[in-house]
């Protein structure tokens, strides 16, 4: 991967190689996958009307622990409090989400994923830097969650690890942050 | 640098210039609730700081304080005033990923 660099015209570019490129694709599907598993597309709601004055979210937060990262409760020590700003706020804040990793497998696409290209060249205009530092954010949160980091030192136990598979995804943890720093360099 | 563009159909709140002095003037308000937001060891302090920056309107220099605030003490106030006001910024930290979260403020 080429680092993110700004370009005189105002867009910010970088350039990755097919296999990164499916990878951040393959993760973003996977951020989508999972906040749709529990808020569904939004033509799919059954109440349109309930919708409409948002009555609808749900009210416990999720028990899978990366949607529950994803989408944390607002208030620590009042669960009713709690219950009732995720029940008016949760859907939006999910649908948010999708549409920045839309936003990064869809910019991915335009920059040679889709015809597979041996670079990957992603132009960002304003708009889809900020979709893709927060997708970026959240994929390292789901995968930091799968990972079990909860504090700097399970960082570091990571690249101890002897197992290969967490070898692997603590890699990529990794890569993502170093993206993610040269977007936020530029950003 | 200090733009919050909106992407897709996401309903981003709008930046607000928080005109908060540094005095403890926040006694005055009548509702005063915070928005905390809490460390993790996965968010960037670069990030953590080009947050408070870009949607707060923070100076470099605030931010980078409020961020270290964050990663040193494990929690850090970053916006005091009426709730529906603290609600939105809660709301916007965990769009950007960051776990914040609403508390009355201690006056």
């Amino acid at each position: 991967m080429k680092p993110f660099r700004r370009r005189r015209r105002g867009t910010v570019t970088a350039t990755f190689q097919l296999n990164e490129a499916q990878l951040l694709a393959n993760l973003a599907s996977q951020i989508i996958e999972l906040l749709e598993d529990r808020n569904g597309p939004r033509e799919s709601e059954p109440d349109p009307l309930a919708q409409l004055v948002g009555m609808t979210g749900p009210v416990s937060p999720p028990e899978d622990p990366v949607l529950a990262r994803l989408l944390p409760d607002a208030y620590r020590d009042d669960p009713q409090d709690a219950a009732e700003f995720r029940r008016f706020t949760e859907q939006t804040l999910s649908a948010g989400k999708v549409a920045n990793a839309r936003v990064v497998i869809d910019t991915l696409r335009e920059g040679g994923l889709d015809v597979g290209a041996a670079n990957v060249e992603v132009e960002l205009d304003a708009g889809q830097v900020m979709a893709w530092l927060r997708s970026l954010t959240d994929i390292r949160l789901a995968l930091a969650v799968r990972l079990g980091i909860e504090t700097e030192e399970d960082v570091e136990r990571i690249a101890e690890s002897g197992d290969d598979a967490t070898l692997a995804m603590g890699d990529v943890f990794d890569w993502l942050g170093f993206v993610q720093e040269t977007l936020v360099q530029v950003a | 640098m200090g733009h919050d563009g909106h992407n897709g159909d996401v309903t981003a709140p709008t930046p607000v210039e928080t005109e908060k002095p540094e005095s403890d003037a926040i006694v005055e308000l009548e509702d005063p609730w915070s928005t905390v937001v809490w460390n993790d060891p996965v968010n960037l302090m670069s990030y953590v700081a080009f947050v408070f920056r870009t949607y707060f309107g923070y100076t470099e220099e605030k931010a980078t304080r409020l961020m270290l605030a964050v990663h040193e003490d494990g929690k850090a106030v970053v916006s005091s005033g009426r709730r529906e006001e603290q609600e939105r910024h809660v709301q916007a930290m965990h769009e950007y990923g960051l776990w914040a979260t609403l508390e009355r403020s201690d006056v």
